[in-house]
Order: structure tokens, then sequence, then C-alpha cells
């Protein structure tokens, strides 16, 4: 436990100083959703109706900032090694990376998107389902980006692979943090029922992710 | 027969498709034959195979 | 018959696999002339889709065969993680790229269909949509291979990815379902539905062996390849191993390579 934690106060650490990820992160999401008015035009009711699908599509996207140096340094510095050594399991570097991770980049995208929303004209119910869709989904997103970010461990160079690999398996959550937030802000649509997959979503992720990334780095460092 | 534009370039898509595929593993698997027998000629001889093989 | 496990060694597999291409390239190529005979000709077209029906014939076997291949290729990721089994690599890896073209194909023509029946070049189609994640699936798999340079340590990797994306595939073809009944509340047009007519089953049962044998030729002849390029690749580390070391002066090496002294 005390294993789990430190990592995880490392992996923050390492994301909130100057350089690490989480603000850039911030500041992508952003420049994203700055640009898309620019792309579809300034009309406001246009952007209420898409203005939850923007906020998600700029979260997942930011989340996809950052991931490459998950545990390229792990791997270059021997620490991956020592840590197979040490005989701890090597999903509990993968976990504690991930909440890390999540906390520094995950996390602040959250906080940020309800400001954002108000920029899109998006109505307070929908501010709030956003919020909440990104609360839970977000921590999938990050999940199954350490899946592709163990995957590339051993690359000098796999951000952009980072991306193509992981975007597919990320499809599902988009879908039902979309619908779900659609479902709160349109009457006849349901809101629960979405909101659950997107739950369920999450929990598969916090079970499934950590094995296949710590398959994945352990093959990576032999 | 209706519509025949399109099923031509439907099937006409299949037979590019698959010429090519045919194409890329003919040539890929007579470039590697011809570089092994190269190397084999020039003396480097896989470790499982006899020297007076 | 020699048993699985003697198929399995790289040498026996490219001894069998080269006796064998020839006899499924014929049988391909005869079963394929039939199958087109009967699907361009000598079937009715549909009453409510008229002669588009006849992509049928080439659509729903590249579709099939894009899904058999990655199932395929996660039986081959097991494996090469399970056991380590060389052969099991060459077969994904070598699937991969056929894989993607037959994604491809069944994309083409699904999209080439689509125009005379909905009117558009694309459309959303939960069925369409999950052909193209999987499109994109087989092309990151293709680029992760690439990235790596040594086949041995890429090949687990990407069995890995493999398997990730094996599992995933129902989740977003569940997903993408859910996703296009809540936009497109009109009927999606259906293929063919329960009941077609034989006399359009035969062209389709016949392309469907034509496609398989096709994609078993294929799949031997890039397995072979990529036998051979591994060979050539060893060979030229070996190469390469003597020329550093003689110019390291060191005579132990020297003795270690004893097959380039014959």
């Amino acid at each position: 436990m005390s294993a789990l934690l430190a990592i995880i106060g490392q992996t923050l650490r390492l994301g909130l100083r100057a350089g690490g990820g989480a603000v850039v992160g911030l500041v992508f999401f952003l420049a994203v959703v700055t640009v898309i008015p620019f792309g579809v035009g300034p009309d406001l009711k246009l952007l209420a109706r898409i203005g939850p699908a923007i906020l998600w599509i700029g979260a997942l996207l930011a989340s996809l900032l950052g991931l490459d140096r998950l545990f390229g340094a792990d791997r270059e510095d021997g620490s991956l090694d020592l840590f197979i050594i040490s005989g701890q399991p090597m999903m509990l570097v993968v976990i504690g990376r991930a909440i890390g991770h999540w906390l520094a980049t995950g996390l602040p995208l959250v906080i940020a998107a309800p400001v954002l929303g108000l920029l899109l004209n998006v109505e307070p119910v929908g501010l709030a389902a956003v919020t909440l869709t990104l609360l839970v989904g977000s921590p999938a997103l990050t999940l199954i980006g350490t899946v592709g970010a163990a995957l590339t461990a051993g690359l000098a160079r796999g951000g952009m692979l980072i991306a193509v690999l992981i975007i597919p398996l990320t499809i599902p959550v988009l879908i039902f943090g979309i619908s779900a937030t659609a479902g709160a802000i349109s009457d006849p649509a349901p809101f629960l029922p979405p909101f659950l997959i997107l739950c369920a979503c999450t929990l598969a992720a916090l079970v499934l992710a950590p094995i296949a990334a710590a398959a994945a780095l352990k093959l990576s460092v032999e | 027969m209706t519509h025949l534009g399109y099923i031509l370039a439907a099937y006409g898509a299949a037979f590019i498709v698959i010429v090519g595929l045919i194409l890329w593993v003919w040539l890929d698997l007579a470039a590697q034959k011809r570089k092994l027998a190269r190397l084999d000629r020039d003396g480097t001889r896989r470790r499982s195979r006899r020297p007076a093989a | 018959m020699p048993s699985l496990t003697q198929l399995a060694n790289p040498t026996r597999f490219l001894d069998f696999s080269g006796k064998l291409i020839p006899w499924f390239a014929a049988a391909a190529a005869i079963v394929l002339a039939v199958g087109l005979y009967y699907g361009l000709f000598a079937s009715p077209p549909d009453y409510q889709q008229g002669d588009t029906v006849r992509i049928m014939y080439i659509h729903v076997p590249a579709a099939m065969l894009a899904m058999g291949c990655y199932t395929l290729m996660a039986a081959s990721a097991l494996g090469t993680l399970v056991w380590r089994h060389p052969l099991a690599d060459v077969a994904a890896r070598s699937a991969a790229p056929i894989g993607a073209a037959f994604t491809l194909l069944g994309l083409i023509t699904g999209s080439v269909w689509g125009k005379p029946m909905w009117g558009a070049w694309w459309v959303w189609d939960a069925r369409l949509t999950s052909f193209l994640v999987l499109f994109i699936m087989y092309l990151g798999l293709i680029a992760l291979w690439r990235a790596f340079d040594d086949p041995a340590r890429a090949s687990r990797i990407v069995a890995v990815l493999i398997l990730v994306g094996f599992v995933n595939i129902p989740i977003i073809k569940f997903s993408v379902d859910w996703w296009n009944t809540l936009h497109q509340s009109e009927s999606i047009f259906r293929m063919g539905g329960p009941t077609i007519d034989p006399s359009m089953l035969r062209p389709l049962f016949l392309m469907l062996g034509g496609f398989g044998l096709l994609f078993a030729t294929l799949l031997m002849g890039a397995m072979r390849a990529e036998i051979y390029r591994r060979r050539v690749r060893t060979a030229q580390l070996v190469a390469a191993r003597p020329r550093a070391s003689v110019a390291a002066a060191t005579p132990v090496s020297a003795a270690a390579s004893p097959a380039s002294a014959s």
C-alpha cells in the first residue's frame, strides 16, 4: 500500500511540476474548445447543441497528451527491473501511475469542463451532466491510455502511435459519455442507462487495463 | 443490368485490392528468397545448417 | 499425416506450404471463377435491390474474412504469449496486412453498395462504422509492429495489443449499435434478411469458399516471406558480427561462428 501511495505521489509531483503535462493538458483543452467555434461558426444555438460533444472530444484528446512518458523513464533508468526483482506485482506500478496521472491531468479537465462549457453556451443541466460524465468516464480514458503507454514504453518516439492505438479503444467511453449527457439535456432520450454503462466501462477498464498494461510492461523490459 | 456502374466499381475495387495483395506477397517472397540466396552465396550460413549441406 | 507440432516448425512449414500453395491457388482460382459466373450472370436480381445485390457476393466474403482474420490473429497472439511459438507470431504478423486489405475491400464495396441503396457514399450505419474502427485497429497494429526493430520483442508486445483489441471489438460493436439506434431512428437497410433465395446462396457460398482459399494461399505466401525475412535478418546479424570482431582483433569470436568456415 505504501509503495502504491509512493508511486501515486511521485507521478502526481512529476505531472504538476513546471514542464509536467498537467498544465499543458489544460491549456490544450482550452485551445481545442476555442478553435472549434472558428470551424463551425459563432452560432450560439449550434454551439449549445454540440457543446457537450466538443467538451468530451476535447477532454479525450487532452487525456492523450503526456501518456508517452508515463513509463518511458521507468524503463530507461531500470526502476521497472528493480520492481520485478523486488517481487512486487507489476500491476501496482500501472495502477499507481494511472491514479497519479489521472489526478494530475484528468481531474483538472473535469473541473475545467463546466467553465469551458459556459463559453459554448451549454445550459446548466448540460454543464452538470458533462462534469459528472467526465468525472466517471475520464478514469477509463486514463486507464486505456496506460495500456497504450505500456505498449510503446520501449519506443523512443511513441507519442503519435499511442494516439492511433488508443482512440479506437476509447470509442465506447465517448459514446456512452455523450449519450448520457444528451439524455440529461433532451427529454425523450434516457440518462440513466448510458450513464450506468459508462460506469461499467470505467469499472471494466479498471480491471482489464492494468492486466494488459502490466503484461506489456513486463515484455518491454525482457 | 441495373446499376451497372456500381457493380463494376465494386468488382473493379475487389480486383485491384486482390491483385495488389497477390503481387505484394509474390514480390515480397521473391525479394526475401533472393536476399537469402545472395547471403548464402557470400558464405553466411544459418547456425542450424550443416556446413557440409 | 504430420502432427501439428511438426508442421509448426518453420522449416517444415516452408516445405509443406511450398507444396500446398500451387494447389490452393489453383483451387481458389477455379472456385472464384465459378462463383463469379454464378454471381454476375447465373443468378437473379433481388426483387428489392435489383442487380446491386451482386455486390453482396464480394462484400460479405471480404467482411467475413476481415473478422475471421482478426480472430486468427487473436489465436496466434495467444500462441505467442502462452507457448512462445515462433510460427504463431509469423502467422499473426503476416495476417495483419491481408486482414487490413480485406477490411478495406469490405468498406469500399459497402460504400459502393450504399450509394444506390442509401443515396450516399457513406452513412454512419453501425456495421460500416464498426468496420471503420476495425480498419483503424489493423493499421494501428501494423504501425506498432513496424515501430520495433527486433521482431521477437515486437511479437509479444503486439500480441498483447491484439488481445486487448479482441476483447474490445464486441464492446465497440455493442456501443456503436447503441449509438446508431440513438441517432437514426429510421429502419436501417438490412442485408438479405433471414431468407435468401437458394439461387443467391449458391454464388455466395462459392465466393465465400473462393475467398477463403485465396486467403489461405496469401497467408501461406506471406508467412513464407516473413520466415525468409527473419532468416535474412539473422544472417545479416551473423555476417556483421565477425567483421566487427576482426576490427577489434578478438580471436574468440572467430571460433564462435564455425558455420562461416565451411
